[in-house]
């Protein structure tokens, strides 16, 4: 029972040699495999390998009576299908956009919201502030789309306002600016708490220190406050750029309605409505395959691409 | 020097800068004014007659206030389902998950754990490719959970995210804690729970806060697993009132004209509103302080 794990890399020691040590290791500290690390990989390997093998069925065309064994292969079939359908290319445009014009607008405004709270000199006050900031984060997907349509509607305050009566759900041109803007109304606050913290541990003192040498505001935020975010910018960047293809079905669902689907219909949704709603299981697996892989490539490329702008540093 | 420090910070600032700063936290205002105003609006909104609301909006007029809509919307059973049901899928997915996750998090963050880069993949892949949603669905299918709370509860449990939160966290903690404990021969489970689990509470009670109101404001699982609407949440009740202006049957049903009846159901909106939205953000204050403390931002870091 003394056998203690070699210190590795210091001598050479020979494959067997290392086994044994493994061997060793592991049933002297058998709880963590079994009681630390076992609920985890056993749910990770049923609810989320599991379903790795069976996105199988794109290439299929399944029959859920047959099964995976028994179903017909067709190859590439159904990713031709979708691709030279005259829908693909709307979806995925709808997707893009939504996703990038969310993107750009929405990016920064966490970061700005931070150095303005970062500003605020009276403690209670900035809490105060915070506090009404953050509050949005806890409204649900369909409380918040409840919220835009009862201020939308067409007897509601907002047309009341303008002295209008326009059905603004029903309008395409209208979804994407309200998706957009909803999604800032609630999750800008809540986003900009990693740059707040980072921004309130990293620059005490050399802000002062600045602010005493007589440097300007601008001086200020470019010497000291912008480098003590920056790595967090860059990482949340990278996350976000990356993951622009799976932009989330929920929000996107709750607002669409029959009129405004010729910019709301993103790939997530058109995903559930061909496979829940219409059973076509082959076929919209198959698009939500094209969605993952699109998606792992652009997070890689933005990874590689911010890297090398950052001094190697990404993800 | 440091007399004058807390009076001087604005003096130190140009008269541009004041300037750029003052219209910066104009920004801001408008920012928070934003926020507060839909929410104020709903609040009255929601006490109003239902017919004085469709023609005027609000009005201070007291005599136009009512409580229909709380009395009518706090009366129908299938809120209460969903409410007890939300709060059940919500407090059993919070303690499988953080359970999980913390437990997990553990020899991952061990240097010398052996087998840790092959963990470390499988779990990471997850993280950016997936099944999809029909294979996920045929799965939960075939293992028979369908219309059982299990399946939303499950597939989720494990957030690998959470687990890098927790890893990074553990690794924070001084080494010679468990080289003590090692030295009095504790096993690593008395270690885990007498020792270091205590001095990570503020990881734990983050993850749990975040998990719970995840659980809490999410439909999609529910919408495509669960159609049995005793087993529904409140989430998905909600929905039915909010999205598809289909309030529950009972909450209208004595109305005879169709005209009213709309104007009835527009009304019960803002007050299912402000119902199912108390409860999260009331509570949501009091975890404030963990917001500030820059656990999250200083895990999301590493």
């Amino acid at each position: 029972m003394k056998a203690k794990a070699s210190p590795s890399g210091t001598v050479a020691v020979s494959s067997r040699q290392r086994w044994h040590n493994t061997c060793v290791y592991v049933r002297r500290h058998w709880q963590l495999y079994l009681l630390f690390l076992l609920p985890a990989v056993a749910l990770t390997l049923i609810f989320k390998y599991a379903p790795m093998g069976g996105v199988l069925i794109a290439f299929q065309n399944y029959n859920p009576f047959k099964g995976i064994l028994g179903s017909e292969w067709v190859g590439f079939d159904n990713f031709v299908r979708f691709m030279s359908s005259p829908d693909f290319q709307r979806y995925l445009v709808n997707t893009l956009k939504l996703s990038v014009y969310g993107l750009l607008w929405g990016f920064p405004i966490p970061i700005i919201l931070a150095f303005l709270l970062n500003r605020i000199e009276s403690k209670k006050i900035k809490q105060k502030v915070q506090l009404v900031l953050y509050m949005p984060n806890f409204i649900s997907v369909i409380v918040l789309c409840g919220i835009v349509r009862v201020l939308l509607s067409v007897t509601g305050p907002v047309n009341g306002l303008l002295n209008t009566s326009i059905n603004f759900m029903t309008l395409p041109e209208a979804f994407r600016p309200i998706y957009i803007i909803s999604g800032i109304w609630q999750g800008a606050g809540w986003a900009s708490i990693m740059y707040t913290a980072s921004l309130s541990n990293a620059s005490k003192d050399l802000k002062e220190a600045a602010m005493i040498d007589g440097a300007n505001l601008l001086q200020q935020i470019v010497t000291v406050e912008w480098p003590a975010i920056k790595d967090m910018v860059v990482i949340q960047f990278i996350l976000q750029a990356g993951n622009i293809m799976s932009i989330g079905f929920e929000k996107a669902y709750a607002l669409q309605t029959d009129l405004n689907l010729s910019s709301s219909e993103i790939i997530a949704t058109y995903v559930y409505k061909k496979g829940l709603l219409d059973g076509d299981y082959s076929f919209s697996t198959a698009v939500g395959l094209f969605n993952t892989v699109i998606n792992v490539i652009l997070l890689i490329a933005v990874n590689k691409v911010v890297a090398k702008l950052n001094d190697g540093k990404g993800l | 020097m440091t007399v004058k420090k807390k009076k001087s910070k604005m003096a130190l600032y140009t008269r541009q800068d004041k300037a750029i700063l003052y219209f910066g936290y104009f920004l801001l205002a408008l920012f928070v004014i934003a926020i507060i105003v839909p929410v104020v609006y709903i609040i009255f909104a929601s006490f109003m007659d239902p017919v004085t609301l469709q023609n005027k909006g609000i009005t201070f007029d007291f005599s136009k206030w009512t409580l229909t809509a709380y009395e009518r919307v706090a009366t129908d059973a299938q809120i209460w389902i969903g409410f007890k049901n939300a709060v059940v899928y919500s407090i059993l997915f919070t303690i499988i998950s953080v359970a999980v996750t913390m437990l997990a998090a553990y020899p991952m963050s061990l240097p010398d754990f052996k087998g840790k880069k092959i963990f470390n993949t499988l779990f990471v892949i997850t993280m950016f490719f997936g099944g999809g949603l029909i294979p996920t669905y045929l799965l939960i299918n075939n293992l028979g959970l369908l219309d059982s709370m299990w399946a939303v509860i499950l597939p989720g449990a494990f957030s690998v995210w959470n687990m890098i939160i927790a890893r990074t966290y553990y690794q924070g903690i001084p080494h010679e804690l468990r080289e003590a404990a090692d030295v009095d021969g504790a096993s690593e489970m008395l270690y885990f729970f007498k020792i270091l689990l205590p001095v990570c509470m503020p990881v734990v009670a983050v993850l749990a806060l975040w998990q719970f109101v995840a659980m809490w404001n999410s439909y999609f699982d529910a919408m495509i697993y669960l159609n049995d609407t005793a087993k529904q949440p409140l989430q998905l009740v909600l929905r039915s009132i909010l999205i598809q202006s289909q309030p529950e049957s009972g909450m209208i049903a004595d109305i005879q004209s169709t005209a009213e009846r709309a104007q009835l159901a527009e009304l019960l909106k803002y007050a299912t509103i402000i119902i199912s939205s108390l409860p999260l953000i009331v509570m949501y204050p009091f975890f404030q302080k963990y917001f500030d403390s820059g656990i999250m931002a200083g895990s999301i870091k590493g």
